[in-house]
C-alpha cells in the first residue's frame, strides 16, 4: 500500500466539524489525559443512565488527529454500555477514522484513554455511594 | 473557489519567473562536464564561473573563488561546522552557537561532541536577539562560532557585526547561516566580518537542490564528503551545472530587486502584524522592528499550531507553524522555548513568510481567516 499523504478525508471531516464538543454540567464521569509538553490535552464528560452512556462531550487542545479522535470516540461511545465502551481501543478509533499517520498513532491518539478514564471516574464514584 | 494564498516562502519558494526564463536558455541537449577541456565542458565551466560571480556579488565577496556550490543550505552548514571544526582542532576543541540556530547547524555541532568537542549554546532574549555578553563563552579554544543572520521561525535579525567583532577579538572564526536573510536584506561579508556564510538557492528564488558556502580566503576547512577534487575538494562530485547556473541568476535578480521588493513586502508584513495582533490573545513572536521584511510570526494562547495550519488550509491559506505536532521529532520548537515561552505557549504558533505572489489586498482575507480559525479552535479547547 502506498504511504498515505496527510490526513484521511474522515479525519478532516471530524476536524472541521467535530461532533459532541462542549461540557456537561455535573457529569457522572470526567476524564482528562495528556499534557502541555506533548501538546495534546483532552477531556471527556459523560452522563450515564442504566449503565449506558446517554450523553458525552469533549474538549481538546491539540493537533488535527487529537481533535478528530476525540470527536470520533464520542460518536462511538454514545449509546453503548460502559462495558462495551471500555472495550473501544485506540486502534478502533484510528480504524474508524480510516487510519492515522504512523507518528500520530501514539501521541495524538489518546481519546480512548480519556473515555476510559471518564468511565473509571464514574465507577469509582458509584462505589463510594 | 477563492484563489489560494501561499504564505510559506521560508519553507519553499516558487522559482522566480526571471530565473525560469534564464534556465530555459540552456538547450535541451546541454551537457558538459566542467572538468573537461572540450567545448561542452568549457561552456559548463563558464556557466559555473558566471554563477560564482553573481553569488559573490550578492554578498559583497571580493573573490568569486571564495564561493563553493553545494546541494543546499544543510550541506553548507555541515561543511561550515564540521569541516571548520575538524580542520582547526589543533587550535582548540570548542564550538559556540546561538541557541536558536537551524537544526542543520545544531545537529552537526552536537555530533562533534562525540569527537570530544565542547558545545556551548548562547542564550537569546525574548525577541530572539543574541545575548552579546554571553558571547564571552567564545574563548581562544573556540574554533568556530555560528550565529545566523536571521531566524526562520521568528524573523529576528541578529547584530552580526557586533558578534563578528567579539568573535574576532578572541581569535575565532564566525560562520553565519544567511539562508533566510540573503536576498531580503543587504549582506556584505567584508563589512559584516563574516568568515563563512551559508546560502540556499531556493530561498533566493532559484531551484531546490543547490546552495552555496562562502569561505573567506585563507580560512581552512576540510571536506565532509570525499571524492574528486571539485569545488576546491570541498564538494566532490560532478557539479550540478544547471542548478548552479540558475542559482547564480537567482542571486543576481534577488540583489537587483531587493530594495523595491523588500519595501513592498515590509508594507504587507506590517499590515498583517497590525491586523492579526488585534485578535484576542494573539502575540507577535520575534523582534518588532529588527525583523526580516517578509516575515510575520505569531502565537495564540490556548490553541495548537498544527490545527491552525489545517484549518487555515481549508480556508485556502498556506501557513507554517513551529508546532511540535508538525515536526518529525514531535518536540516543541527549540526557538520558541529559547525565547522564554512555556510549552503550551510554544505549541500555538503561526508563521507567515511573504513572497512575490502576495499583495496588500490579501491582508484582510488572511486576517479574517486567522480570526475565524482562532475562534473555531478556542471553542474546542479545554485550556
Amino acid at each position: 500500500m502506498a504511504e498515505q499523504v496527510g490526513y484521511s478525508q474522515k479525519v478532516m471531516e471530524h476536524f472541521m466539524n467535530p461532533h459532541n464538543v462542549g461540557v456537561i454540567e455535573n457529569p457522572d464521569g470526567y476524564g482528562k489525559v495528556g499534557n502541555p509538553v506533548c501538546g495534546d490535552i483532552m477531556e471527556i464528560f459523560i452522563k450515564v443512565k442504566d449503565d449506558v452512556i446517554e450523553d458525552i462531550k469533549f474538549r481538546t487542545f491539540g493537533c488535527g488527529s487529537a481533535i478528530a479522535t476525540s470527536s470520533m470516540v464520542t460518536d462511538m461511545a454514545r449509546g453503548k454500555t460502559l462495558d462495551e465502551a471500555m472495550k473501544i481501543t485506540r486502534d478502533d478509533v484510528a480504524t474508524e477514522l480510516e487510519g492515522l499517520p504512523p507518528r500520530k498513532m501514539h501521541c495524538s491518539n489518546l481519546a480512548a484513554d480519556a473515555l476510559h478514564s471518564a468511565i473509571e471516574d464514574y465507577r469509582s464514584k458509584q462505589k463510594k455511594e | 473557489m477563492e484563489q489560494r494564498i501561499y504564505l510559506d516562502h521560508a519553507a519553499a519558494m516558487p522559482v522566480h519567473p526571471g530565473v525560469a526564463r534564464f534556465c530555459r536558455q540552456f538547450p535541451e541537449g546541454f551537457a558538459g562536464n566542467p572538468s573537461t577541456l572540450y567545448q561542452e565542458g568549457l561552456e559548463a565551466q563558464e556557466a559555473i564561473f558566471r554563477a560564482r560571480e553573481k553569488v559573490a556579488a550578492l554578498i559583497g565577496a571580493n573573490a568569486p573563488d571564495s564561493i563553493i556550490f553545494t546541494s543546499g543550505a544543510t550541506e553548507s552548514n555541515n561543511i561550515a561546522i564540521r569541516g571548520t571544526a575538524l580542520r582547526n582542532q589543533r587550535a582548540g576543541k570548542a564550538v559556540v552557537l546561538s541557541a536558536i540556530e537551524h537544526i542543520s547547524v545544531l545537529n552537526p555541532a552536537k555530533d562533534l561532541q562525540k569527537s570530544g568537542f565542547v558545545l556551548t549554546l548562547v542564550p537569546v532574549d525574548r525577541y530572539g536577539t543574541i545575548d552579546l555578553d554571553a558571547l564571552g563563552a567564545v574563548t581562544p579554544e573556540t574554533v568556530v562560532t555560528s550565529v545566523h543572520y536571521a531566524n526562520n521561525e521568528i524573523g529576528t535579525i541578529e547584530p552580526i557585526r557586533e558578534v563578528a567583532e567579539i568573535v574576532h577579538d578572541r581569535g575565532g572564526l564566525l560562520h553565519v547561516d544567511a539562508t533566510d536573510a540573503a536576498g531580503r536584506i543587504p549582506i556584505d561579508v567584508e563589512r559584516d566580518g563574516i568568515d563563512l556564510l551559508t546560502l540556499s538557492g531556493n530561498q533566493l528564488g532559484g531551484p531546490d537542490g543547490v546552495g552555496a558556502l562562502y569561505i573567506r580566503p585563507g580560512v581552512r576547512v576540510q571536506p565532509v564528503l570525499v571524492g574528486g577534487g571539485q569545488e576546491r575538494g570541498l564538494r566532490p562530485g560532478t557539479e550540478n551545472v544547471f542548478g548552479i547556473a540558475c542559482m547564480g541568476e537567482a542571486a543576481r535578480l534577488a540583489g537587483e530587486e531587493m530594495p523595491e521588493e523588500s519595501r513592498r513586502l515590509r508594507a504587507i508584513r506590517d499590515r498583517l502584524i497590525a491586523g492579526i495582533t488585534e485578535i484576542e490573545e494573539a502575540y507577535l513572536t520575534g523582534h518588532p522592528t529588527e525583523r526580516l521584511p517578509h516575515h510575520a510570526s505569531f502565537r495564540f494562547s490556548r490553541i495548537e499550531g498544527e490545527s491552525i495550519q489545517l484549518a487555515m488550509n481549508m480556508l485556502g491559506i498556506a501557513v507554517a507553524t513551529g508546532s511540535a505536532c508538525t515536526s518529525r521529532t514531535l518536540e516543541a520548537s527549540h526557538v520558541l522555548l529559547a525565547i522564554g515561552l512555556a510549552h503550551d505557549e510554544a505549541h500555538g504558533s503561526m508563521i507567515a513568510t511573504l513572497g512575490r505572489g502576495n499583495n496588500v489586498d490579501q491582508v484582510p482575507r488572511i486576517v479574517e481567516a486567522t480570526r475565524e480559525t482562532v475562534k473555531r479552535l478556542r471553542a474546542i479547547t479545554p485550556l
